[in-house]
């Protein structure tokens, strides 16, 4: 079968990239380890020290950590948001980066949740979150939430791999260890890419990818309402739940981008992940941020037009204390973006990932602007004379953790690449398959022959001029 | 022959032990120890004449005898005290910050000198208006959105109108901290010899607090059951602050008992922050003939007058 073979000879391209581990991969490997026990060190401290060593007082009783876990959560919910509206809509050039955008989905959302457990005073006492569950706790609404988001998204994840495991199991001839190979041919669950096989795979990844945009919206949404339930004036907002959803999108694809560009360069993937897909997500980068930047600015010329007494605190604070977070967070971090790709002539992968890089800072310094003035500002006036009691300053534990999560992050991200090819290859076999197909019902025969990437971009770009 | 002697000795072992502890529960309704359940078995057909409420003489079987506890588990404190909604009228009129209602509820409940259940604010409604010093304590409101925003049902909301924590079912999220517009509650940040006091924990008396967990002003109920008034009604040297019932429509500051309603509608009475909706059991008398000028409250330590700093008034009058 021709499209067997293609895949195989896809497969063939990335085998080295699972079968062979440099020196430096193992330094990388190492450093990130590095990082995480830097950080499991750090939680022992707070465990046994109590949260006493953070910065988090009786004011801004959340701090950094929250301000992760609602950034790692956007990550992902913005990951599952892109790779199921990609595969939903059937965007053709998706093939290639669809794995990246499904693993940071994953991925991120197993770094999200740990982060709020550092916010926890008691972690022994976990369980009763489930034992004596209430209802009418947000928190309730979200560990309901995140569990089922897991599942989803574990079960959408598994579903794309299960081909690639199939390919890596009839691979044949690889150097990969016997146990791997095994493990392969278990995770493939005995598929054979037979026509019933292929259109079932089909059918409920199309609905999984439908369930997961439904799952992400309604998750972030949740989240957002931790906040706007309170009667904080700087949480205390109808619009947190779309706000959240965009700014989730937003870093999302900026994370997104930045993965392309690293494995770009590390895997040598040039062929594959082209200028064409950089200007996708950067398209859906400029997109988000209009729309993030809109969100915040109705966000806070409400509160700054209006006269109310504590959202002048608010936007005092914000504008003095907090001004350049303020300018580079909401200024900055959402016309870069659309500086960049508004202009065709800015457009390079180059800055493209720039753009993205700061927006993610951006929307990392825009969560902890939402969280930390506001707890800093409350209703009744802080009286107090310890100054580290009145404002938050995150210490070192917390810094610590924070990089504890990112290497985590990378670290699970390294294995995985090493685990699966990055490239989804039935995926990009298959669409090269249906576009050769298309096009030898057209006119355009004499490209109906075309199998290589590259030669599939000039057929885009000349589809794209036509329309 | 072994068996009637270990039967003996496990009589008299266990006489020695009804009647310890009969003497105990005695003291401990004085000092607040366990309650100790009487064995029903065991009847000696000892009577004992008691008075009982509406005034008659009455003959109980000793071993029938339920001693009152004192001690209130975690499960029984989620029970108000039947037949009461407490509620509290602070005179702002009175208050000199004479911080000893802050002291005492320290004291009591076993705080580091900065956690404070009770805090007493340098209020001013603007820079023309006239300042005014605020004890605040938990205002135990009926719609408390801490309770709401629980996932545990670590805090709760009694029959009683009182709003208590459980620290041994708060997992410390903290929640309910973001969620209270008052900032009433605190947070064990650290464990501390504070936290290190040798009584059964009850969520009526708050000690020992429990590192990790949060605490705040429980309106002393373990007070109330003895008839007394929480620490900081009986401290307060000016008499500012009215405690009582609002069923029986009393309260009292220990030197005079005022018609709750009387009070609230003849000094116009409000409550702080009214408009939020959350319906606080704590009312205020505003700032109106006054006794003290607010000067006087800044008899203090300089550390305290610290805290003040910012309020316009006191900007003002540090620049004169």
């Amino acid at each position: 079968m021709e499209s067997n073979k293609r895949k195989q000879e896809l497969l063939k391209e990335f085998l080295p990239q699972l079968e062979k581990t440099s020196i430096l991969w193992y330094a990388w490997v190492a450093f990130l380890f590095g990082a995480i026990f830097l950080g499991i060190y750090c939680l022992v401290l707070q465990i046994l020290k109590g949260h006493i060593i953070t910065g988090m007082r009786d004011n801004v009783v959340w701090g950094v950590y929250i301000v992760n876990f609602i950034f790692f959560m956007g990550i992902s919910y913005a990951g599952a948001l892109v790779s199921g509206s990609m595969h939903l809509f059937k965007t053709s050039w998706r093939g290639p980066i669809l794995r990246i955008a499904e693993l940071t989905t994953i991925i991120a959302l197993f770094i999200g949740p740990l982060y709020i457990l550092l916010c926890i005073g008691r972690l022994d006492r976990l369980p009763f979150l489930f034992m004596y569950p209430r209802i009418q706790s947000p928190i309730t609404w979200d560990v309901i939430a995140i569990t089922t988001d897991l599942f989803g998204c574990l079960i959408y994840l598994y579903l794309s791999f299960i081909r690639d495991f199939a390919l890596l199991r009839d691979s044949g001839d690889t150097k990969l260890p016997k146990w791997r190979i095994n493990l392969y041919t278990w995770l493939a669950l005995g598929y054979h890419d037979t026509p019933s096989q292929r259109k079932r795979i089909k059918n409920v990844t199309n609905i999984m990818s439908a369930m997961i945009i439904a799952i992400a919206i309604i998750v972030y949404s949740v989240l957002a309402w931790i906040f706007s339930v309170t009667l904080q004036p700087g949480w205390h907002s109808t619009i947190f739940g779309p706000y959240f959803v965009i700014a989730a999108v937003f870093s999302g694809a900026g994370v997104i981008i930045i993965l392309m560009r690293v494995f770009r360069s590390i895997y040598h993937l040039e062929k594959y992940i082209t200028k064409q897909h950089f200007v996708g997500v950067g398209m859906i980068l400029m997109i988000l941020s209009m729309f993030f930047a809109y969100f915040t600015f109705s966000e806070y010329l409400t509160k700054w037009y209006g006269s109310k007494k504590l959202d002048d605190n608010l936007i005092q604070i914000l504008f003095t204390q907090y001004f350049w977070q303020f300018v580079f967070s909401n200024y900055v971090g959402t016309l870069l973006p659309i500086i960049i790709m508004g202009i065709p002539r800015f457009r390079t992968i180059n800055t493209i990932t720039f753009a993205a890089i700061v927006a993610v800072f951006a929307l990392w310094m825009n969560r902890y602007l939402i969280v930390v003035p506001t707890l800093e500002t409350p209703y009744m006036p802080i009286q107090d004379t310890r100054p580290e009691w009145i404002l938050y300053k995150a210490t070192w534990i917390e810094w610590c953790l924070t990089f504890g999560g990112i290497g985590t992050f990378c670290l699970l991200f390294t294995l995985a690449a090493k685990f699966v090819p990055i490239i989804p290859v039935s995926e990009v076999a298959d669409a090269e398959l249906e576009m050769s197909a298309e096009l030898a019902k057209g006119q355009n025969n004499y490209e109906a022959t075309i199998t290589t990437p590259i030669k599939k971009q000039i057929v885009l770009k000349k589809e794209a001029n036509e329309l | 022959m072994d068996n009637s002697l270990n039967e003996r000795k496990n009589n008299r072992r266990k006489f020695l032990r009804v009647s310890f502890l009969t003497g105990l529960s005695a003291v401990a309704a004085k000092t607040g120890f366990a309650d100790i359940p009487v064995d029903p078995e065991k009847e000696s057909g000892e009577m004992v004449t008691l008075l009982s409420p509406d005034g008659q003489l009455v003959k109980v079987a000793k071993e029938k005898i339920n001693y009152m506890e004192k001690y209130i588990s975690p499960e029984a404190s989620r029970q108000g005290i039947p037949h009461r909604k407490f509620v509290m009228v602070i005179d702002l009129a009175k208050c000199k910050n004479a911080r000893k209602c802050v002291e005492n509820c320290q004291k009591a409940h076993h705080l580091p000198p900065h956690q404070e259940f009770m805090k007493v604010y340098l209020m001013q409604e603007s820079e023309e208006a006239a300042p005014y010093w605020m004890p605040k304590p938990c205002f135990h409101c009926d719609k408390p959105l801490c309770v709401s925003v629980c996932p545990v049902g670590a805090t709760y909301k009694r029959s009683d109108g009182i709003v208590l924590i459980d620290n041994e079912r708060c997992i410390g999220c903290k929640f309910c901290m973001t969620g209270c517009p008052y900032s009433a509650r605190q947070f064990n940040w650290a464990d501390s010899p504070y936290l290190h006091v040798d009584q059964p924990y009850s969520p009526e008396t708050s000690v020992p607090g429990k590192e990790g967990t949060v605490s705040k002003c429980d309106f002393c109920p373990d007070m109330i059951r003895d008839g007394k008034m929480p620490h900081c009604v009986s401290a307060c040297p000016m008499g500012v602050i009215y405690f009582g019932d609002q069923l029986e429509d009393i309260v009292t500051n220990g030197e005079e008992t005022i018609r709750f309603s009387e009070l609230i509608s003849s000094r116009s009475g409000y409550r702080h922050l009214e408009d939020l909706g959350t319906k606080p059991s704590v009312y205020y008398l505003p700032p109106v003939n006054r006794q003290f000028p607010v000067d006087r409250g800044f008899d203090n330590d300089d550390e305290i007058n610290q805290r003040y700093k910012d309020v316009p008034y006191v900007k003002k009058m540090h620049k004169n």
